[in-house]
């Protein structure tokens, strides 16, 4: 069997079975009902009980005008305020006194604190019925302004080559968002999960054990390629059990799974859009991974690696942060194209233009780019890190690391 | 079975070997001795293919040496360490693995060592649960499981209580007469003598000695002898065959002189002079130690 191989499934293999992992697995998902569940919840929680409300009209014109709502009926009984009151049966029902003359206040009446839609329902009719008639008096054909009246709904819809689709602009604001945050939180974790792995290796000494059956680059590969692949896992266990969730979930209640409404506003570009999700994802993590990497193997521990962290970090977190607050907002822009150009941030930046469709030549040119980058890297981070794991109780500086690149084998 | 040509190896700053030559034969016990910082490891590392030498070659049983040696190798690093939250068995086969091993064929090797080395209950266990020791002797394991041609030892004993270091020379010995070629390293001298045939001492990068241990203690006779007599104390008055270095009084009469022969008498001569005077207990050639020539070397350089 082949050395990469073997090191990449014990990479793999070990990760997996830790507990933290499947904690991990499980939780997020859990996360992800929990959140589904609240959604649900406050979704269904509008008022459905039928409410009945008895019109007590002393101007004599709201009489009959009222229109009867889905769950709200008027009533216009001839009885007095207080017989009337003093019929209501059920606490959902209500009782309007309206004054004799108009400009005076309307009194609704309920055995329980009235909800503000239902008051607010109430109060619209009423201006409408009472401007409706005081046009009338002024002289004016109320049919023929409604006529005038516009009746304005935006509804976005795309030109697309094949014509117009219509698209949901809070879906794709959320694709967007969700992509680059996605991206730029598992470039970190698993970038780190790299570095924590060779810092063990160093600082446990099996180094120079491994070192002596396979090539410091195999071993590293090796170790990037393993810890890729438990990324991965994870994602395709996320979505899948995320999306059995949701299904139950969904099948039982009257609101439509999210999954569904996700999958149904991705539409026909779903392909396209996960498709550069993972590549983005796999070339963003090569790149980054080995940066860690050397990272780790120039340090005797974890707290050590501050200083080298931060030239790595410090673009995908200022990426991160104009992505979240400016780009997705104008993903045209000369910054964004450049940002999804350039290697070092286009794997966040890039899924935060993609939703909005990235002119192909800009894609092509950032994957092209993003693949040289990540050989360019690991490139350097081999270099380094085949001096960096024999090196043990020294404090590096860059200048070290320098000179590690230039070492001969 | 090793040779080792001209190997030049610089770091930055400094060198760490400079011209080294060495013939390691097949089936021998090899030390490879110096100071700390002499440049041994360095060497270790070049023979296991770790590092390239900057310039020179290593052949491998006449090959020049390359990857397909790898498994042909076994190398117990001086800083020793294995994953410390991985099963010891599964570990190990993984080890092995790394060095050419089928799983099956290295978990019944395995097997058969545990069983040797009364390890068996560990299977299981994490490396972290064991005692130094027991990490030790489990590393020594996954060091010759592949059943090596030749065996690296940096500092073998170190870390080893007295037990356990003898359970792995014996192990040591018993692979080498089964064929394996050992290399080592080590400071610790009495080891060298017991178990070496050949020695190297390399100090300050620069090898300065090497050869088979007996030759090189013989070359390094310098006909000292150590005397042991009963009786009253003698005096030396000039016309003895031999200087006196030294002189010791014991008890019951017993006395110890330390002798240096003067050219070109020997120990007959001295025996001679020495009979009609006294009674002679022991009359024995003091040929200098390994430590003796090591320290006298080192700081001969220095």
């Amino acid at each position: 069997m082949n050395k990469v191989l073997l090191i990449i499934q014990r990479e793999y293999v070990t990760r997996v079975r830790k507990k933290s992992f499947i904690v991990m697995t499980l939780l997020v998902p859990a996360l992800f009902a929990a959140m589904y569940a609240v959604i649900s919840i406050i979704a269904n929680d509008k008022d459905q009980t039928k409410h009945t409300v008895s019109v007590i009209d002393n101007s004599g014109i709201f009489k009959g005008k009222f229109q009867d709502e889905k769950f709200v009926k008027y009533t216009y009984p001839d009885k007095s305020l207080l017989n009337v009151k003093a019929d209501l049966k059920s606490d959902d029902d209500l009782v309007l006194n309206i004054p004799a003359k108009i400009t005076d206040t309307a009194v609704l009446y309920a055995r329980k604190k009235t909800t503000l839609a239902l008051a607010d329902n109430v109060q619209r009719q009423m201006n409408d019925i009472a401007s409706g008639i005081s046009l009338v008096k002024a002289g004016i054909d109320t049919a023929r302004l409604h006529r005038i009246k516009s009746n304005i709904i935006i509804k976005s819809s795309e030109i697309t080559a094949t014509g117009e689709k219509s698209t949901s602009i809070g879906a794709t604001y959320a694709l967007s968002f969700a992509g680059a945050i996605l991206i730029y939180m598992s470039l970190f974790i698993y970038g780190a999960q790299v570095m924590r792995g060779v810092i063990e290796e160093k600082t446990s000494r099996i180094i120079e054990v491994i070192v002596s059956s396979v090539k410091p680059f195999q071993l590293m590969m090796g170790k990037i390629v393993g810890v890729g692949l438990v990324g991965l896992t994870q994602f395709v266990l996320w979505i899948g059990l995320s999306a059995a969730i949701s299904y139950f979930v969904g099948h039982n209640s009257s609101t439509q799974s999210p999954v569904y409404v996700f999958v149904h506003n991705l539409g026909s570009d779903a392909g396209y859009e996960i498709g550069c999700f993972i590549f983005y994802w796999i070339a963003g993590f090569l790149f980054y991974s080995a940066l860690f990497a050397a990272v780790g193997s120039a340090v005797d521990s974890e707290t050590e690696t501050q200083q080298f962290m931060f030239p790595i970090t410090l673009p995908l977190l200022f990426t991160y942060i104009l992505s979240v607050s400016y780009l997705f907002q104008a993903p045209d822009s000369p910054l964004a194209v450049w940002l999804s150009i350039i290697p070092l941030s286009a794997p966040v930046a890039m899924m935060v233009r993609i939703p909005f469709h990235v002119p192909g030549w800009q894609l092509g040119l950032s994957m092209v780019l993003m693949v040289i980058g990540f050989i360019f890297t690991t490139y350097v981070a081999a270099r380094i890190y085949r001096v960096g794991i024999l090196m043990y109780g020294k404090k590096t500086s860059f200048k070290e690391l320098a000179k590690w690149f230039f070492y001969k084998e | 079975m090793l040779s080792i040509r001209n190997i030049v190896k610089q770091y930055a700053g400094h060198r760490a070997l400079s011209d080294v030559s060495l013939e390691v034969k097949s089936g021998d016990i090899f030390g490879l001795l110096g100071p700390n910082g002499a440049g041994k490891t360095s060497l270790i590392r070049i023979i296991n293919q770790i590092t390239a030498p900057d310039s020179g070659e290593v052949f491998f049983n006449g090959e020049k040496l390359n990857q397909s040696h790898i498994n042909r190798i076994g190398y117990l690093p001086e800083e020793r360490g294995l994953y410390k939250k991985m099963e010891i068995g599964e570990q190990m086969i993984y080890l092995a693995r790394l060095k050419g091993l089928s799983r099956v064929e290295a978990e019944k090797r395995l097997k058969v060592w545990f069983a040797k080395l009364d390890m068996e209950s560990w299977w299981k266990k994490k490396i972290e649960e064991l005692s130094k020791g027991m990490q030790q002797k489990a590393q020594f394991v996954a060091t010759v499981l592949h059943e090596p041609d030749l065996i690296i030892l940096d500092e073998p004993f170190s870390g080893f209580d007295p037990v356990n270091a003898e359970i792995i020379k014996n192990e040591i010995l018993e692979l080498n007469r089964k064929g394996a070629t050992i290399l080592f390293s080590t400071h610790r001298m009495e080891s060298v003598e017991e178990l070496c045939d050949s020695i190297a001492l390399i100090n300050k990068s620069h090898k300065i000695l090497d050869g088979e241990v007996k030759s090189i203690r013989n070359s390094y006779r310098n006909a000292t002898y150590l005397v042991e007599y009963n009786g009253t104390q003698l005096n030396f008055d000039g016309t003895q065959p031999f200087d006196v270095i030294e002189e010791k009084a014991g008890s019951d009469n017993d006395h110890t002189i330390r002798i240096k022969l003067n050219d070109p008498n020997t120990s007959n001569d001295v025996l001679q002079y020495l009979i009609p005077k006294t009674r002679i207990n022991m009359l024995q050639e003091v040929i200098p130690s390994m430590n003796e020539i090591f320290i006298e070397q080192v700081n001969l350089i220095r």
